[in-house]
């Protein structure tokens, strides 16, 4: 005990006297360690606390705190209490002693035994003893830590004091200048406001002391260690001023007030508060300004120029409205809603009957934000408009003034929804309209004009959209009128609005579609043309775009299963048709009735039923026709579309699709089937079976047998990772013969592309690796001879191969890619390998993508690229006559990268792309100023080292001989114009200068790129422009 | 703000569609001569003064008051203030004439001028953006082309 009391002496006398500050902390260790208590400081401080001299004082007070500051946990209530009795002394003393005593305070303030009433008397002393304000920045963030300690742990407490406590806070934050310090008394305020502190009659002190940071204009210096954002004390403040209805007499007027300013920022922000408060606000609080407040926003969305403006000024018309039709209805006072309505009413309703003017759609914008904020307030406005509108349109006779007029109709539709919260159809605001609003649309529907036509289109989609406003018999006649518009209308864009809309109204009312539509439109598809040159059939749409629009609806309607059962037959009886020439269908016919299959595919619920459909008969029946098609003889008068490539290609996605999405049991039993098709020719499952028994489709013995290889691999590709396909090693190993034997492009490419899509699935072990190493010995054996007649195929297998591999990840794929590389050398190979690069890094359309579950890791690109780029870079200059290969390598590569990648690989490869830039090959200069001109957008510091290179090349390239080029490095040009200015004020007399030239190109598209190029450059540097 | 339009809410017109790609301007050998619809769409996207509109959709500027002879390199466009004491007119008539200056190839003449009748001072508007020296004059005035490049300055859509 006697070595620790000469040790806390002499920890005392270095710290006051000695001025070492260290000592503080090894003070507080002791004190933890149990070597000598606090108490037996305070004893041996004795002359530190009591010394003549204030800064001895101080010192002494400080090294106090300190240690506090580390052990509050351990005091006990006694010593707290007495320590708190000695600091609120202490806090009458010298100035120089009161930063230490507020330390040792807010360290208290921290301490779990507090004793009851030592708060009050705290902050009753710190409010009466000190003038916060004049305090240094740390010793105010002191106070208010200590304040909002308090408020944590002693609520109840604080709340005794009453106002008083409020007003002591709105003195020592009064006049407070320091961001850090902002944020934490909002923070009190906050709770003072949000933990319903009494304000007693300092709330508009309270008020005074925060609003005078309205609206908040804070811009943080560069490199601010601290963060502070002027997002944070935007919302900060505003949860304050928004807080409560008390603050509502002083805020509206100072909302309206900063409504009026110049300035931009403070006019969003006093709309976006205004929208916050009013939510708190009963209609007492707003009544006195409502019609300031009405007519600043009103003046915001007639003249404003900034959309966030103007959605902020309809948001507080919303909230406002909302906040009015809040108020509770008394039978003696007026209904303060419809007074406030009427309002909104009386400025915008006559600008509704001017539809050419300006001043319609600010109008109708604030009406339908009125609109859409209750259903008392739906009522209340469509009653005032939509009699006016409806009358409007019925008797106006110009085109566009009836299409605004129904467009804001349609707006006012989709508004009322918004508040429609009720199952109850009858409450909606409109069901006293539909008769017009119906016959309003289908009168439009039956206009000449297109685009009335489109708009009425979406109008009955909003209409559909909503309960009760479309009846059965409505939609029956409009089912009629969409039909007869698809049928006989000339113009292709209405006919997709119909289509769309058509989707959108079967999803809803699908018996109506089944009913009606779909035998009809079959009836047209199959009707045989008759003489097309008669004058009645020149002014409708030839046959062939009926048809190609027919189909589109066929497949646009079926998204409920019900109708798909009805519309897949129509389809495959087209199908069979075209095959046997029943009907003269061509095959762009059939590749359509494919692609509608395809959509229903993709867009109908997966369900049992509908499962059942692709799987047990429309994938039987195209396999089926399929294979019909290619056992055909030569000797058959007309040959079957459905041996053309185009048709084949078209029937695979329809196949991959069902096997991807549709009922995974059924896709397994779909993939067996198709797997003992090919490999045994067991056409059992198929209908109309009237085949050989022994079919060999993987023998490639006939090109239009071999073919269809792309059949099996739209199904056994696409399966879902959990399906196993049954004899896959056969499977592969007669895929592979296919690949490296077959002469037809066809064929070679799809069994390769199959092959790749299992590879890709099959499990990783020894199976698989065997399976690649024959495979690349083969592959390689075919390359590495350069008589071999299989050079091309062989090459295909490689590379999607080698695409399947990379997906995942496999190590082996860089046996492939390197074989790849080396290939670029190749006298005959060479730019096909290039090419090959830019397969590697894109999606292919049929296989190998995500939608039919291959195996893609993320950023394989970015991998391939870091792996890969050095290599491409060694071969560009260790290259004699093959260098373009390597450019266009490269920049098939970089063009798929993501931007984020290209901007840090960029330094490395720019020296690369502007050689690329230089080179003779169109291709080349193509691809490369494509992957340029993304990349220029956001610049890197690397790119803007080499402007001078840069802009000497692109202004070379604008006299290229072709219009591509001419058009891509104008367009870098365009984009170089918005560089930091400083940067490129120095090119700008040479831009001009070169830009002249391609002003009178003989290519308008070239002279238009110019044109917006030239502009931008003029700007840059001039007064008013950047 | 109100108080410093003229003309608060103007007649709104719809903005014709892009043009449409046809085949032969996709084609390198084919020439395609200067025509109307070119210049037409040079000027659709110069901003208003006051509005936050183009002179497209306020109608000032309309594709069949443009002329153009690609042969003769001369250019001739009228165009029409919103209300006949519009003091924005010569400012609009300027802004069309460097926008063209920027535009078209040196060889053209452009001659741009108020559709007769729909201004009240018609005659000096028409004189001064004819007058080569006072319109160079005026692109001196940083002030003057200041608010001409505000006009010239592309949207941000």
């Amino acid at each position: 005990m006697a070595a620790d009391s000469a040790l806390v002496l002499s920890l005392v006398e270095e710290f006051v006297s000695g001025l070492v500050d260290s000592k503080a902390k090894e003070a507080a260790a002791a004190v933890k360690d149990g070597k000598f208590t606090v108490l037996e400081l305070v004893e041996a401080l004795g002359q530190g606390l009591t010394s003549s001299q204030p800064h001895t004082r101080a010192r002494g007070v400080q090294l106090l705190s300190d240690v506090l500051n580390e052990c509050y946990g351990s005091l006990t209530e006694r010593e707290v209490e007495v320590l708190i009795a000695f600091y609120e002394n202490r806090l009458k003393d010298h100035y120089v002693v009161t930063p230490p005593v507020l330390q040792g305070l807010k360290a208290l303030t921290k301490s779990s035994v507090l004793p009851p009433g030592s708060a009050v008397s705290m902050l009753r002393s710190l409010f009466q003893d000190v003038h916060v304000q004049s305090l240094m920045l740390a010793e105010r963030a002191c106070v208010y830590n200590m304040l909002l300690n308090l408020m944590q742990t002693r609520e109840a407490e604080l709340k005794s004091l009453g106002a008083d406590f409020v007003f002591g806070f709105v003195q020592s934050m009064d006049g407070e200048r320091d961001p850090r310090n902002l944020l934490l008394s909002f923070q009190i305020a906050t709770n003072i406001i949000h933990r319903d502190y009494d304000l007693g009659k300092f709330a508009e002190e309270l008020f005074e002391v925060t609003s005078c940071y309205f609206p908040i204009d804070f811009s943080p210096p560069p490199n601010d260690p601290h963060g502070i954002t002027k997002e944070e004390l935007i919302l900060a403040l505003r949860s304050i001023l928004a807080g409560t209805p008390k603050f509502a007499e002083f805020l509206l007027p100072l909302i309206i007030e900063k409504v009026d300013s110049d300035v931009q920022s403070a006019k969003l922000d006093s709309l976006q508060t205004l929208a916050v408060s009013v939510s708190q606000y009963e209609h007492k609080d707003l009544a006195d300004f409502l019609e300031g407040l009405w007519t600043s926003i009103r003046r915001e969305v007639f003249q404003t120029s900034s959309e966030k403006i103007e959605s902020a000024g309809l948001a507080a018309l919303t909230a406002l409205t909302s906040c009015v039709s809040r108020s509770v209805l008394n039978s003696d006072s007026e209904d303060s809603l419809s007074t406030f309505l009427d309002l909104v009413i009386k400025d915008c309703n006559h600008h509704l009957s001017e539809p050419d003017l300006k001043l319609v759609w600010p109008s109708a914008k604030l009406l339908q934000a009125a609109c859409s904020a209750s259903i008392r307030a739906s009522h209340i406005i469509t009653a005032a408009v939509m009699p006016s509108l409806i009358e409007q349109y019925n008797t106006r006779t110009q085109c566009s003034h009836r299409r605004t007029l129904l467009e804001v109709v349609q707006k006012f539709i989709q508004s009322v929804k918004a508040s429609n919260v009720s199952e109850n159809a009858e409450d909606n605001a409109l069901v006293a309209y539909r008769p017009s609003l119906c016959s309003m649309v289908f009168s439009a529907l039956s206009e000449t004009n297109d685009s009335l036509q489109i708009t009425a289109t979406s109008v009955l989609t909003s209409l559909a959209q909503q309960k009760g406003l479309l009846e059965e018999s409505d939609v029956e006649v409009a089912v009629d009128q969409l039909t007869k518009i698809l049928l006989t209308d000339e113009d292709d864009r209405v006919c997709l609005a119909v289509i769309e809309c058509t989707g959108a109204l079967a999803a809803l009312h699908p018996a109506q579609f089944i009913s009606k539509m779909i035998p009809r439109l079959k009836i047209e598809m199959f009707a045989v043309p008759m003489d097309e040159d008669s004058i009645e059939a020149s002014k409708r749409p030839s046959h062939h775009a009926v048809r190609q629009r027919c189909l589109s609806a066929l497949a646009a309607v079926s998204t409920e299963p019900g109708v798909v059962r009805e519309s897949t037959p129509v389809l495959l009886e087209l199908l069979t048709a075209a095959h046997t020439g029943s009907v003269p269908f061509t095959a762009e016919d059939v590749v359509l009735a494919c692609r509608s299959l395809q959509r229903i595919a993709e867009q109908v619920q997966d369900t049992e039923e509908t499962g059942q459909c692709f799987h047990r008969v429309v994938i039987p029946r195209l396999l089926s026709l399929a294979l019909q098609a290619a056992l055909q003889g030569e000797d058959v008068p007309r040959s079957s579309p459905l041996v053309e490539e185009s048709v084949l290609s078209a029937v695979v996605p329809v196949i991959s699709t069902s096997c991807s999405r549709l009922q995974p049991k059924l896709a397994e039993e779909t993939a067996s089937k198709a797997v003992s098709l090919f490999l045994t020719g067991n056409v059992s499952f198929l209908p109309d079976n009237s085949f050989p028994s022994n079919i060999q489709l993987l023998k490639g013995d006939s090109w239009k047998q071999s073919q269809l290889v792309c059949l099996l691999m739209g199904c056994v590709c696409s399966l879902p990772r959990s399906v196993e396909v049954p004899q896959l090693d056969e499977l592969l190993c007669a895929l592979e013969d296919l690949s490296c034997s077959s002469s037809h492009a066809l064929s070679y490419t799809a069994a390769a592309k199959c092959f790749a899509g299992l590879v890709n699935k099959r499990p990783l072990g020894e199976g698989l690796d065997s399976l690649i190493q024959r495979t690349v010995k083969r592959v390689s054996a075919e390359l590495d001879s350069p008589n071999s007649s299989v050079r091309t195929q062989a090459f295909t297998l490689m590379i999607w191969v080698a695409k399947a591999l990379l997906l995942r990840y496999h190590p082996l794929s860089t046996t492939l890619t390197n074989k790849l590389f080396s290939l670029l050398d190749d006298a005959d190979l060479g730019s096909v390998a290039a090419d090959g690069f830019s397969l590697l890094m894109s999606d292919s359309g049929d296989v190998l993508h995500r939608a039919s579950h291959a195996d893609v890791r993320i950023m394989y690109r970015q991998r391939f690229f870091s792996e890969n780029s050095s290599k491409l870079v060694q071969g560009f200059h260790s290259a004699q006559e093959k260098k373009p290969n390597y450019l266009k390598a490269l920049s098939n590569i970089v063009n798929k990268l993501p931007k984020q990648v290209q901007v840090t690989e960029l330094p490395a490869l720019l020296s690369l792309l502007l050689e690329a830039l230089s080179c003779p090959d169109l291709s080349v200069q193509l691809s490369t100023l494509s992957c340029l001109e993304p990349v220029l957008v956001d610049p890197p510091p690397a790119l803007i080292q080499q402007l001078e290179a840069l802009v000497s090349r692109l202004i070379t390239l604008t006299s290229s001989p072709a219009m591509d080029v001419k058009i891509g490095s104008l367009r870098c040009i365009h984009a170089l114009s918005h560089f930091p200015a400083h940067e490129i004020l120095p090119f700008r007399a040479r831009v001009l200068r070169a830009l002249a030239k391609p002003l009178d190109d003989k290519k308008r598209l070239v002279r238009s790129e110019a044109v917006h190029a030239r502009g931008e450059w003029f700007l840059l540097g001039s007064p008013g422009g950047r | 703000m109100s108080s410093r339009l003229e003309n608060a809410n103007p007649v709104i017109f719809q903005r014709s569609g892009e043009r449409l790609l046809t085949g032969s301007e996709a084609d390198e050998d084919v020439h395609d001569p200067i025509d109307d619809r070119e210049i037409f769409d040079i000027l659709v996207s110069i901003n208003d003064p006051e509005h936050p509109l183009s002179l497209e959709e306020l109608n000032v500027v309309e594709q069949v008051r443009v002329k153009v002879d690609d042969a003769e390199s001369t250019v001739g466009i009228e165009f029409t203030p919103t209300i006949p004491h519009c003091s924005m007119a010569t400012l609009i008539g300027l802004s069309i004439k460097v926008k063209l200056l920027r535009s078209l190839p040196d060889r053209f003449k452009i001659d741009v001028h108020i559709t007769p009748g729909t201004h009240a001072s018609e005659d000096a508007v028409n004189k001064q953006l004819a007058d080569k020296e006072r319109v160079a004059a005026a692109l001196e005035n940083s002030s003057l082309l200041e608010v001409v490049n505000q006009c010239l300055t592309t949207r941000n859509m």
